[in-house]
């Protein structure tokens, strides 16, 4: 965590706990940070904030230290914290109201190659139907850089016909393609609702944080 | 035309800071009856009911409205003050305008608009208000107490020293209850049945009380004063006039069984006492596992008893007794760590409950005192206590801190660093709750002795060969940890008695979410119940520690020596009355009352020149409690809550919706 | 029975073999199951990532055709099946939800049909004593650590068909087969399947941790009942023991590839020829192949 002082005062936005609360449909305010949301989370050990610490940063409205955290990014949605959490929050719902609130408020991902990745990936199902795994892996690869990694897999896959060469494609494609347009028009309808007049003008002032996550 | 006087109370700024007392006064004046209002800084205060004896003087009140707090706080005060300027006590309403107004609103206009309103409703009700006297009771100086654990019998023992008659029934064969099964007890770590023997061997020896084990409370009748209880004294197998205690028989017993006393732990004969110093001193036969029982064969208890005690015949036997006052100590279960799938289920033998680590420290258990774990014996090296198991758990529905958890925990450290020295201690916390007295500086103590406390809520619990691994997180660290543990002990909760729902079904008492028991108000009467003449002693009303359960023992006791000092008692005149003349005899009243107020009698009257009887309902007034449950019920109007008659409860609506 | 089929999009690609066992094993116990005509894929971790609303609607196209069906879904990827079940329940409990995911689908969805993971509906639904009489061959007491992972069990309040602790579907289910499922503790924890491209490494770390726990425990193999589970423990497994300098091989069959063996269906029938560490020498080693 940041060893930063935290101003309680003027530094944070105390409507941002609600504004979690009501992305997640869970009650984050409950959380009293007894850890067993970590002590049982897989991946805590390459997380920069723990759960709790997460959830403690919404109760106070760090909006941006949240936002900007890789914890969000790397949580793997295995709901071993909202299974067990004492209190009933649903600490997995959390981490995905907070991706989707740095997606909107235009935070760059703290973790890129995993924001990419999912970006790949739902466009691959936008324009097919079905998801096309040796197209995903190919588009990621050439986006992301990360050329050599698997080789070793990936050919005794092909040769045992788990890569399929080509996509199908379903007839309902458009559909689809309609259905990702509204999401995303509603998306779009959040975004100008929560930057609204004020923050607007804040930004305009130059007192808008700069958003991004630091490098990896 | 009624004369109405009303009396306005500022409460300093409690009520006057919110809601515009002039402006109310200039309404109240136009109300019709009203003859006389005044406002006052403090009506409750000496000279605050001083002005209403005036006003009642001179403008010749026959009818009073204090609007004010709650009537829960001066309802009886300012019934005692028009009382005493020549009124009966119950022509007076009570307008709170304070919990129900001034506290909840902050909006001066629509305070003031709704202060108006509760006060026009109560004098609307007030017009109606009748004279009523209170009735009084005979009272039957003889109390019971159930449950034989520490409050129980510290509520026995201070009934009894004051000089009144105390049965004292207990379920199991002995009394001692939860704190005989404690080895120490904190934060002085006191030998638990080294101070608790002393109190059981005063109740066994004492002139006053009447001791009955193995006995349950099966039925309770009656009211206040004049409780009817039928208790069932389960058959010992063992006539208590003749048994010695000598100890033949269950030394000679066959066969053994799994000892409760000692949670499965240890084992038992089938006759047995359920530990050395058990009083009374006299064993019973367990009928469902002893061999005679079930196949005719054996009687080696018989044989070998050299008093001829044994009595296989005995059969259960139905006590029916008086009594004027109950209280109801039955204590408390512990939570079962079965529901906790991440900690092993209650499946591994080596991840124990608090409980079960008191008998493997404690002298006269399965271990004679030496820390073994279950599993195979070993005196482990490591041990991981973890705290709040059952408690502060919304998701394992107990949302109440257990109160005794961290205390006996840290006990438990210490204990286990006394008697393996070098084994390794872990506690997992979230908060240390240590507000009694000498408690923080225990909790310091058991950290000065070694043990290492992490703060943060453990995740799972697995077996890994011949250790457990316990997963938590150090949450002041931000970092997973992991401890390898010989033996795992879950500080389980406090919960209510299994059977506590039933219990407070047949006393008529209420219980919360729970099935705690409900103390008729949680800090002002903390040991009645909303039930006149049943008290609460200890963990049945909510989670206790030694101390606080004997304090509330020493209180309820004082209780009932109080009402025990009078020979009658005052019976409050807000009760159901029936109208005869109206009832139908439907009698849909009787099964909807709580109290078991309600009976039917059958009237003779004469019709049209012939004499004819009819059934209708008939409220025993010692039982009724004015909840007012059968008013409502009652088609044909003819039920009536004196004081709150349909009239009166009309009148207030019509007031309201004018 | 008749199921409404969801494959999902792994089952014709890298997991095709669960695809072939599935098949396979269905017709065997007369399990009819019948594709859902012109499917989409469920979104995955992928869109509930990214936007609650995409992470309901996705599935919903698929189940709105299963009511159409008239038939329950039965899924065989874990993922598949969470985002299908979350989506039913959300679409249920949830007027307003109901409402937005029908907006941008476009067409009314009233989540009628229910969603079953394929492990509950042959295991407790079809029921074990509906398999044992068809099989032909016993395990042979051998010796599978059932490995659940997340998405088959969590959130129980969703998923609703065994303990998320301890579920013993597939345990009974090895238990029915002659074999002998081992007590091991890492049965529900995660492999990390959503960074298994991206933070390949912690994967790695991941599978090592849960074989580890299945070696330790005497596990002669491995079942599972999610392409992820099986890519990662076996696929992964293969770069893990580079990685790590350990060794477990341990093959890690899907729970359909056990069960068509027991059922005497040849392995080819079963996909077993496409894993990464060898499935057929310990079965050959108990004369099942």
């Amino acid at each position: 965590m940041s060893k930063a002082v935290l101003h309680l005062s003027e530094g944070t936005e105390p409507g941002f706990l609600r504004e979690v609360e009501q992305e997640a449909g869970t009650r984050v305010s409950l959380c009293y940070q007894c850890g067993k949301c970590a002590a049982s989370c897989p991946v805590s050990f390459v997380m920069d904030l723990e759960p709790y610490q997460v959830m403690r940063l919404v109760q106070l409205g760090a909006r941006d230290e949240v936002l900007r955290s890789r914890t969000i990014w790397l949580c793997a949605s295995c709901t071993a914290c909202s299974e067990r959490c004492p209190r009933e929050v649903d600490v997995a719902a959390t981490m995905d109201a907070l991706r989707a609130l740095a997606r909107r408020s235009g935070y760059r991902p703290a973790e890129a190659q995993v924001a990419l990745f999912h970006g790949i990936f739902l466009d691959n199902v936008r324009d097919t139907g079905r998801l096309h795994e040796l197209g995903l892996m190919v588009r990621y690869k050439l986006r992301s850089g990360d050329l050599f990694s698997d080789l070793d897999v990936g050919l005794p896959m092909m040769r045992h016909g788990k890569l399929k060469p080509t996509p199908h494609r379903i007839r309902g494609v458009e559909q689809l393609r309609v259905l990702f347009a509204r999401v995303r028009a509603r998306e779009a309808a959040a975004v100008r609702q929560s930057t609204g007049a004020d923050r607007e003008s804040e930004a305009a002032a130059g007192g808008r944080p700069e958003k991004g996550g630091e490098g990896r | 035309m009624k004369r109405i006087g009303v009396f306005l109370c500022h409460c300093g700024s409690n009520i006057a800071g919110t809601v515009d007392i002039d402006r109310l006064q200039e309404a109240v004046r136009r109300m019709p009856g009203v003859v006389y209002v005044e406002q006052n800084k403090y009506t409750c205060s000496e000279p605050g009911q001083e002005q209403i004896r005036k006003g009642i003087k001179e403008h010749r009140l026959d009818r009073v409205v204090v609007a004010a707090c709650s009537p829960r706080m001066h309802e009886n005060t300012f019934r005692r003050t028009v009382e005493s300027a020549g009124l009966n006590p119950y022509l007076l309403e009570i307008a709170n305008v304070r919990e129900h107004c001034s506290w909840v609103h902050k909006d001066r206009e629509e305070a003031t608009a709704k202060a108006v309103d509760l006060v026009r409703r109560a004098v609307a009700k007030v017009v109606f208000n009748r004279p009523l006297q209170k009735a009084r009771i005979p009272v039957e100086k003889r109390a019971l107490v159930i449950g034989g654990g520490i409050a129980g019998i510290q509520a026995a023992l201070d009934i009894a020293d004051a000089g009144h008659e105390v049965w004292l029934v207990e379920k199991e064969p002995s009394i001692g209850g939860r704190m005989a099964q404690l080895d120490k007890t904190f934060p002085t770590l006191d030998c638990s049945l080294c101070i608790l023997t002393p109190k059981m061997v005063d109740v066994a020896q004492h002139p006053n009380i009447r001791l009955l084990t193995y006995s349950q409370v099966e039925n309770v009748g009656g009211y206040v004063g004049n409780f009817e209880v039928t208790i069932r004294k389960r058959a010992r197998s063992v006539d208590e006039s003749k048994c010695t205690g000598c100890g033949s028989c269950w030394a000679k017993c066959p066969h053994k069984v799994p000892s409760e006393f000692d949670l499965g732990l240890g084992q038992r004969k089938v006759i047995y006492v359920p530990f050395p110093q058990a009083v009374p001193n006299k064993p019973v036969i367990d009928r469902e596992h002893c061999v005679y029982f079930k196949t005719g064969k054996c009687r080696v208890c018989e044989r070998f008893c050299p008093a001829g005690a044994i009595d296989f015949t005995q059969e259960d036997e139905l006590i029916t007794e008086r009594f004027g006052a109950i209280v109801a100590a039955t204590g408390f279960d512990l939570f079962d760590h079965a529901r906790y799938g991440e900690y092993g289920a209650g499946q591994d033998p080596d991840i124990i409950s608090g409980l079960h680590f008191e008998r493997l420290v404690n002298a006269s258990g399965p271990t004679e005192g030496k820390i073994k774990r279950p599993s195979d014996g070993k005196v482990p090296r490591s041990v991981a206590f973890i705290t709040c198991v059952g408690s502060r758990d919304d998701h394992k529905g107990i949302s109440y801190c257990s109160r005794v958890c961290c205390m006996y925990t840290a006990k438990h450290a210490i204990l286990l660093s006394e008697k393996v020295p070098g084994c390794r201690s872990y506690v997992f916390y979230m908060d240390m709750r240590t507000p009694g007295k000498g408690y923080e500086e225990f909790y310091k103590r058991s950290q000065e002795m070694g043990t290492q406390y992490v703060r943060g809520r453990v995740a799972r619990i697995y077996r890994e060969g011949d250790h457990l691994v316990v997963q938590g997180e150090d949450t002041l660290l931000g970092r997973k940890v992991l401890v390898e543990a010989d033996m795992v002990v879950l500080a389980t909760g406090i919960t209510p008695r299994r059977d506590a729902g039933e219990l407070a079904r047949t006393l008529g008492i209420s219980y919360d979410q729970y099935a705690f028991f409900n103390e008729a108000h949680p800090k002002l009467r903390p040991v009645e119940t909303n039930t006149a003449g049943i008290y609460l002693a200890g963990a049945c009303q909510g989670p206790k520690d030694i101390p606080d359960a004997v304090a509330q023992a020493s209180g309820a006791a004082a209780k009932v020596t109080a009402m025990f000092s009078k020979d009658t008692l005052t019976a409050d005149p807000l009760i159901a009355t029936v109208n005869e003349a109206i009832c139908s005899g439907c009698l849909w009243c009787k099964p909807i009352c709580p109290y078991r107020a309600i009976d039917e009698k059958i009237i003779t009257e004469r019709v049209r020149g012939r004499t004819v009887s009819r059934r209708v309902a008939t409220v025993n007034a010692g039982l009724c409690q004015g909840c007012g449950a059968c008013t409502v019920a009652c088609r044909d109007g003819a039920m009536n809550l004196l004081g709150f008659s349909n009239e009166q409860v009309l009148a207030e609506v019509e007031a309201l919706c004018r | 029975m008749k199921y409404a089929y969801f494959p999902g999009c792994s089952l014709s690609g890298t997991a095709r073999e669960y695809e072939r066992s599935t098949r396979a094993v269905a017709r065997v116990l007369g399990l009819e199951l019948e594709e859902i005509p012109d499917w989409s894929c469920c979104g995955a971790t992928s869109a509930h990532a990214t936007d609650k609303l995409l992470s309901l609607a996705l599935p919903a196209r698929s189940l709105a055709r299963a009511d159409e069906m008239g038939l329950d879904v039965v899924a065989p990827c874990a993922a598949c099946f969470n985002r299908l079940r979350t989506t039913v329940h959300a679409v249920r409990s949830d007027r307003k939800v109901r409402q937005e995911v029908e907006e941008v689908l476009g067409q009314p969805y009233a989540a009628c049909s229910d969603a079953y993971a394929l492990p509950d509906v042959i295991v407790n639904r079809h029921g074990l004593d509906n398999i044992v009489p068809h099989l032909k061959k016993s395990l042979g007491g051998l010796k599978v650590a059932c490995y659940y992972g997340c998405l088959l069990v969590r959130p129980s309040a969703v998923t609703a068909f065994d303990d998320p602790e301890d579920p013993q579907t597939m345990d009974r289910l090895v238990r029915a087969l002659g074999g002998e499922p081992v007590v091991w503790p890492a049965k529900t924890e995660c492999c990390g399947a959503s960074l298994s491209i991206t933070r390949t490494r912690v994967v790695w770390q991941l599978a090592a941790q849960i074989l580890t726990a299945a070696q330790k425990a005497g596990a002669e193999a491995i079942v599972v009942a999610c392409p992820f589970c099986q890519s990662n423990l076996d696929m992964r497994q293969v770069q893990a023991q580079k990685w790590s300098g350990r060794r477990w091989n341990i093959p890690v069959y899907y729970f359909t590839q056990l069960l068509g063996v027991a059922l005497g269906l040849p392995p080819g029938e079963l996909g077993l020829e496409s894993h990464f560490v060898d499935p057929l020498g310990v079965l050959r080693q108990k004369a099942l192949v």
